[in-house]
């Protein structure tokens, strides 16, 4: 990092110069941490300590519950369809995004950022007046007897719309970073487009696809607006995590709902591991891909 | 590239199959009950009850869903296609929406069930905290200094909408019938509130948990259910002088049994909720029952006040919702804290 | 395949020997039409029973204004408390070495992965006059939740992620022979941060900034447990599309959302603007 001409007293006074006092080094941490603190390592406290104030005993019970389990599964089964489909796509997105250049790019990458900051609320009702017995669709799904909102196709459709550009946005810098010179060598050597694929390019994307993964995980068992709104709350059948959470808080079973809250936070918890060890290990590979 | 092709189609076509396999899953005699919020452990004690009921007269099984939240956001969700085949809501409003923005309920549904369809009826009552140390006995109580009234939004919460009008019926009657002091004794009441809940479970937590404001306006029955559940040692009840004749009505949702083929036992179902039986369940759920004999038995535990009802002092819910809750009413007009 | 390619394209893209860009851009514009652009015009179109004048009549109303200028007020604030603060967790995560540095990196992302509606109940909890932090500002007359203090909270809360997620790789790829140079030129420390750095990280600091706006602005779960939800003091606009909705004004609802959305899509079209400005601007 030192200029190499400059003598070795100028490079100490460089190098003096380009940090700070040990007073505004310290101040700054300070700053920063006690931010973070308020702000983030409180409410993720509170959590836990809620959730065990009535010992051990009532958290198990109040996780251990029928409701809380049916929850449980359908959280994970609508994230289990959603994740995938999202990759699928994000896969697709970043190849003809990043590997092409045409005419209308821009817009497709802001379209495809537009659920990202399209209120909760919004994402649940406009598959409402979609689907809804009212909706545009709504009379012909009668017809059919088809069943979409408040029904599991319902916060599966809401849950892909909120999580729908969290693989897409992780690959789309990084393949564009990479570029397309080893893609095009493959080619020109005689593999098929498919073998290209499978062998160059995403050996070379895995870990921030699976950085986007976990995120748009996250994000998918996480979500409350957007499911509220098309859930129909029937208990035991279109409860996810997130509305048993509101549900038990509002029985005054304040431990029952931080308990759960507690095992969506938990989930949080080993999301943000993974992700640090995915970044710690392949730290240079993600670099590209660390805009939000 | 056409076996791609194929393989996405497969893939899409898995996709749809898991949603359809899902949502084709329904056993034979379900009912599913759309509720509004302070009737869960009440609803999950009838269900119990007219299960077993009807598995001995009939022999078969029938399983009660449930499902609960705001008044209004239920009825919107029936509209909307959640396939209720009955709906047990706060308020006749709620369920008149229902009947007016769908073809989905009689428009006469009120008359079909004695008790303007009301099997059970409650009132509002305060809750104040232990030893009321702000001394509350009453409705002008509510507007001495220093005193801060938590109740929800008339606008999003059936409850609500029941404090507010038997705060309108308190002041009226005292002032002869001059709606222009029960304006003023109204807006004079919705000035001292800090929080403005969406939902009446909203504002008890608000009250309870948080520890906001000095009383609280609610349903009797979700007085006493909050006095069980979060300690007679740090709230307690106090009835006005007098208050409303609340009301919370059902109704059997017509296409939807019709659909299901549960029209027999959903009938059942609310013909229930007016047996001794489940009246018994209603009063030990803090709900005024409207069969006699158990309101007798059970008259200790609700002090006979002088209540006004919706039809005589409002002329109806549909009167009092466009006068007082509709966008421009007397609620938007008195209640201005930003100005 | 590449004829595929080619005639689906016509002219609107550059030639390239790699193949499929007919099936990923054909899977990507008509999953991204299904699942996004036909419920969002359903959205758009459902206020135009109302007619212009009925449109404008909605936004128009006091109340509407009010959580109109809570929410993108509120959301804007708390943008740049996150731009102020989140430059200076950036800054220290990548520049200094300190205990638990590891794991405060890793908690910087908590509100992306932390439920909403468990970050409401939460900060409610703690910031309520009741609660840890809220009684200690109580004796100072601040009151937190359930003003629109509370609001800012939240918002603060969710927007932190994509600030410091903007900055950190601009930081850590900052050239710091320009530093060097600058200091050799006699610049004093403020005066190279200002002048050298800070013009720099200025487009990302745009960025995360931007985004930290956008969420908030429609931000809900969180909000509604901690803002006390008065009209016209603290109501924001997306619990306000929650009220139409139960008053079955769908019209109206849709009215605000549509709104809401077209802010949401410009604040996004801007982004895509300082970055392709920035790129151009490193290019040169």
């Amino acid at each position: 990092m030192e200029t190499q001409t400059a003598g070795p007293a100028t490079a100490a006074k460089v190098r003096r110069a380009t940090t700070e006092s040990p007073l505004v080094r310290w101040a700054l941490i300070a700053t920063g941490m006690l931010f973070i603190a308020l702000v983030l390592v409180l409410p993720l406290i509170s959590v836990f300590m809620e959730a065990l104030s009535g010992g051990f005993a009532t958290f198990f019970q109040a996780v251990g519950n029928a409701d809380t389990w049916q929850a449980v599964r359908l959280t994970l089964l609508v994230a289990a369809i959603a994740v995938p489909l999202n990759v699928v796509f994000g896969l697709a997105a970043a190849w003809a995004v990043a590997k092409f250049d045409f005419r209308g790019k821009s817009l497709l990458v802001t379209l495809i950022d537009l659920p990202f900051s399209v209120s909760p609320v919004i994402s649940g009702l406009i598959y409402v007046l979609l689907y809804g017995a009212n909706g545009w669709f709504g009379p012909a799904l009668k017809e059919l007897d088809i069943k979409i909102i408040f029904n599991v196709t319902g916060l599966v459709l809401a849950t892909v719309f909120v999580t729908f550009p969290f693989v897409a946005r992780e690959l789309i810098p990084l393949m564009q970073e990479q570029g397309r010179d080893e893609e095009e060598a493959a080619i020109s050597l005689g593999a098929s487009g498919w073998r290209t694929f499978w062998y160059v390019t995403l050996p070379n994307v895995a870990w921030g696809l699976l950085y986007g993964v976990l995120l748009c995980n996250a994000r998918a068992m996480g979500e409350f607006g957007a499911v509220s709104v098309v859930s129909g709350h029937i208990r035991g059948l279109t409860n996810t995590m997130p509305l048993h959470v509101e549900i038990l808080y509002n029985e005054y079973d304040f431990v029952g709902a931080f308990a759960v809250a507690s095992l969506l936070a938990g989930l949080a918890i080993v999301t943000l591991v993974a992700k640090s060890l995915l970044e710690w290990r392949y730290g240079d590979r993600l670099a590209g891909g660390r805009k939000h | 590239m056409a076996n791609r092709l194929n393989r996405l189609v497969c893939g899409g076509a898995f996709a749809i199959g898991l949603f359809a396999g899902v949502s084709a899953a329904r056993a034979d005699t379900t009912l599913l009950n759309v509720s509004y919020d302070p009737t869960r452990e009440f609803y999950k004690a009838i269900n119990e009850g007219f299960a077993a009921k009807w598995k001995a007269e009939t022999g078969e099984d029938v399983t009660i869903e449930q499902s609960h939240g705001g008044s209004g956001k239920q009825a919107r969700a029936v509209i909307d296609g959640l396939e209720a085949d009955v709906v047990t809501l706060a308020l006749a409003y709620d369920i008149d929406a229902i009947a007016q923005n769908s073809d989905l309920i009689d428009k006469d549904w009120q008359k079909r069930l004695p008790h303007n369809s009301s099997p059970y009826t409650s009132t509002i009552v305060f809750l104040v905290r232990k030893g009321n140390p702000k001394n509350i006995k009453d409705w002008p109580d509510l507007l001495k200094e220093d005193i801060q009234v938590i109740t929800p939004n008339p606008k999003t919460s059936g409850g609500a909408r029941w404090n507010y009008l038997a705060a309108w019926a308190y002041a009226l009657q005292q002032s002869g019938g001059d709606e222009a002091k029960a304006k003023q004794f109204v807006g004079n009441l919705y000035s001292r509130v800090p929080v403005l809940d969406t939902g009446a479970r909203g504002s008890t937590t608000t009250f309870a948990q948080r520890g906001l404001g000095d009383v609280l306006l609610t349903w009797e029955n979700e007085a006493h259910l909050a006095v069980k559940q979060l300690g007679a040692d740090k709230i307690e009840i106090v009835v006005p002088s007098a208050s409303i004749l609340a009301e919370p009505p059902v109704a059997l949702v017509d296409s939807n049994v019709d659909d299901h083929e549960t029209r027999k036992v959903a009938e059942a179902y609310l013909e229930y909720l007016y047996s001794p039986e489940a009246q018994e369940i209603a009063a030990k759920n803090f709900y005024r029952p409207t069969d006699q004999a158990v309101a007798t038995k059970y008259k200790s535990q609700f002090p006979e006040i002088p209540l006004v009802t919706i039809a005589d002092t409002f002329g109806g819910w549909q009167e009092a919702q466009k006068k007082h809750f509709a966008d421009g009413g007397i609620f938007d007009q008195i209640y201005r804290p930003g100005q | 395949m590449t004829a595929l390619a080619t005639s689906l394209s016509g002219g609107f893209k550059r030639p390239s020997v790699l193949p499929g860009f007919g099936l990923t851009l054909g899977f990507a514009v008509a999953y991204l039409s299904i699942i996004v652009l036909l419920p969002l015009s359903a959205l758009v179109l459902r206020p135009a029973t109302l007619g212009i004048s009925g449109f404008l009549g909605v936004l128009m109303d006091s109340r509407v204004l009010a959580a109109l200028r809570l929410s993108f007020g509120a959301a804007f604030i708390a943008a740049v408390v996150n731009a102020f603060f989140g430059l200076i967790v950036a800054w220290v995560l990548v520049r200094y070495d300190f205990p638990f540095k590891r794991i405060v990196d890793a908690l910087v992302d908590l509100p992306f992965a932390l439920p909403t509606a468990v970050a409401g109940i939460s900060l409610a909890t703690i910031y309520a006059p009741n609660g840890w932090v809220g009684s200690l500002f109580k004796p100072l007359g601040i009151e937190i939740a359930f003003t629109p203090l509370g609001v800012l909270v939240a918002l603060i809360f969710i927007g932190l992620p994509f600030v410091v997620r903007s900055l950190q790789p601009v930081l850590q790829d900052l050239d710091k022979e320009v530093e060097e140079a600058a200091v050799s030129l006699g610049a004093s420390r403020w005066q190279t941060f200002r002048l050298v750095i800070l013009p720099a990280i200025l487009p990302a600091l745009l960025t995360g900034f931007a985004l930290a706006f956008a969420r908030a602005v429609g931000e809900y779960g969180s909000v509604i447990f901690i803002a006390g939800n008065m009209p016209l003091v603290s109501e924001i606009a997306p619990l306000l599309i929650v009220i139409k909705l139960e008053q079955f004004d769908y019209a109206g609802a849709a009215a605000i959302g549509v709104i809401m959305l077209a802010a949401s899509f410009l604040i996004l079209l801007l982004i895509n603007l300082v970055q392709r400005w920035s790129r151009r601007h490193e290019e040169h």
